[in-house]
């Protein structure tokens, strides 16, 4: 279950997203095709919200 | 008698050829071998030899035996999987050479068994690995062979199912038979092709191999067995009994999977633990977390950070997520000029493709120069390593 994730910005753009998953913090790309990515773009589909990276 | 001399037979049409019929042996002469196809098990890691995240754990996913998952919904109390060490008492698979299964122990579900509840085996391919194993799936005289040993505590009857995941998803069930307690069974299952299948060339999962030990009825219903049809997510298998989900303390395992091109199982091809880890290197791998003190990366340096590349041992199916797991920022050090410091959080990655990402460091300390050569290692207590998932 994902409770929060937030950008991580790198070379002046939105890099990677550092997501808390069943308790765990992980470091998910901008990949389609990574499983985790596609379970947070699912998450954000039921209405949350990737946070700006700071 | 007489003697065939030949250096080929071929079938005369489909695709098998058939020595003896029912109640004949084949015997091979003394000292004469049999050279099945290398490679042909597409399952990683069938006999369960790999366990690079652990091998026991409560939760579901892929968590302990490399490459196969549990999937879990409704427990009243987890369950626990676990890579499980076989012994000569495992009548069968010890002596073809297994030594160890993948294993479920239920909890105590003290609602019963509920219509959304399920507790599952799961291994999945990538849709370009089936693509390219020379199955003519698309032909109804074209066939796989899924075989494997199961044992569960309680005597029942058990499904599995195949779901493909490309074009229009089929699905394909089928039952282990009436299972005694305690007992170690082979299942083999001879599936053919299907006009409708698809495989699409890529990557991605293409095929779920599920062994279920219970799903609820909101996933059951009416269904043919051993045939292909549109795969319907409300009936995957038929109506399941309950007996094994309501056992507190029930145990399923199962060991030697191998899916392979043809209508024959063929012995399970055994490998080396280093060519079955490098496989699933593939999909995940543990980096670290052996030793304490182990060299992480040398990083360059910025004000309070340091920073460097790291390089997989071997090319992830996709760009992979990347978590570190520690006690926390103590389980982390960043050496520079003669000092060492206690990282001020955990290490975070970034940039991340297939084959390398960048592992960022952070510290307190005020006198890093930028450009100053440090080096990042974990703790002086054994516990700190970095997972590289990229699992379907």
């Amino acid at each position: 279950m994902i409770t929060s994730a937030k950008y991580i910005e790198a070379f002046g753009e939105n890099n990677t997203i550092q997501a808390v998953i069943d308790g765990v913090t992980k470091c998910v790309p901008l990949d389609p095709d990574n499983t985790d990515y596609q379970a947070i773009q699912e998450w954000v589909a039921e209405g949350n919200t990737i946070e700006v990276a700071e | 008698m007489s003697t065939i001399q030949a250096n080929l037979i071929e079938p005369s049409s489909g695709t098998t050829v058939t020595f003896g019929a029912s109640g004949d042996t084949v015997a091979l002469g003394t000292g004469a071998g049999v050279n099945f196809r290398s490679s042909r098990n597409m399952i990683i890691n069938g006999n369960m030899q790999v366990a690079q995240r652990g091998t026991s754990s409560t939760d579901e996913g892929y968590k302990t035996v490399d490459r196969f998952r549990v999937s879990v919904a409704g427990l009243d109390e987890d369950v626990t999987q676990a890579q499980h060490a076989l012994t000569s008492s495992d009548t069968g698979p010890w002596a073809k050479g297994f030594r160890n299964s993948y294993h479920i122990t239920n909890g105590n579900q003290t609602s019963g068994a509920g219509a959304a509840d399920r507790v599952c085996f799961q291994y999945r391919s990538e849709a370009q690995d089936i693509d390219n194993s020379g199955w003519d799936y698309t032909s109804g005289s074209s066939y796989i062979t899924l075989s494997f040993w199961i044992k569960s505590s309680v005597a029942q009857n058990f499904y599995g199912r195949l779901e493909t995941m490309d074009g229009t998803q089929q699905g394909y069930a089928f039952e282990t038979g009436s299972l005694s307690a305690d007992t170690w069974t082979k299942i083999t299952k001879t599936i053919p092709g299907n006009s409708n299948i698809t495989f699409d060339n890529d990557a991605n999962n293409g095929l779920i191999i599920e062994i279920v030990a219970f799903r609820g009825t909101d996933k059951t219903g009416s269904m043919s067995l051993d045939t292909w049809a549109a795969y319907n997510s409300a009936v995957r298998v038929p109506d399941m009994t309950s007996t094994w989900f309501t056992t507190d303390d029930a145990t399923f395992e199962i060991t030697g999977v191998q899916l392979e091109v043809g209508s024959t199982a063929t012995p399970f091809e055994n490998k080396s633990y280093g060519q079955e880890l490098e496989a699933c290197q593939r999909y995940c791998q543990k980096l670290h977390g052996e030793v304490t003190n182990s060299m992480v990366s040398m990083q360059l340096c910025y004000s309070t950070t340091g920073s460097e590349g790291v390089l997989y041992y071997s090319k992830k199916r996709v760009a992979p997520t990347i978590t570190q797991y520690s006690a926390g920022a103590t389980g982390w050090y960043l050496h520079y000029e003669n000092t060492s410091s206690v990282v001020s959080a955990v290490p975070t990655f970034d940039s991340i493709d297939s084959t390398t990402c960048r592992i960022t460091a952070l510290i307190a300390a005020t006198s890093l120069q930028v450009g100053e050569a440090a080096y990042l290692r974990t703790g002086n207590a054994a516990g700190s390593y970095i997972i590289v998932d990229a699992e379907l």
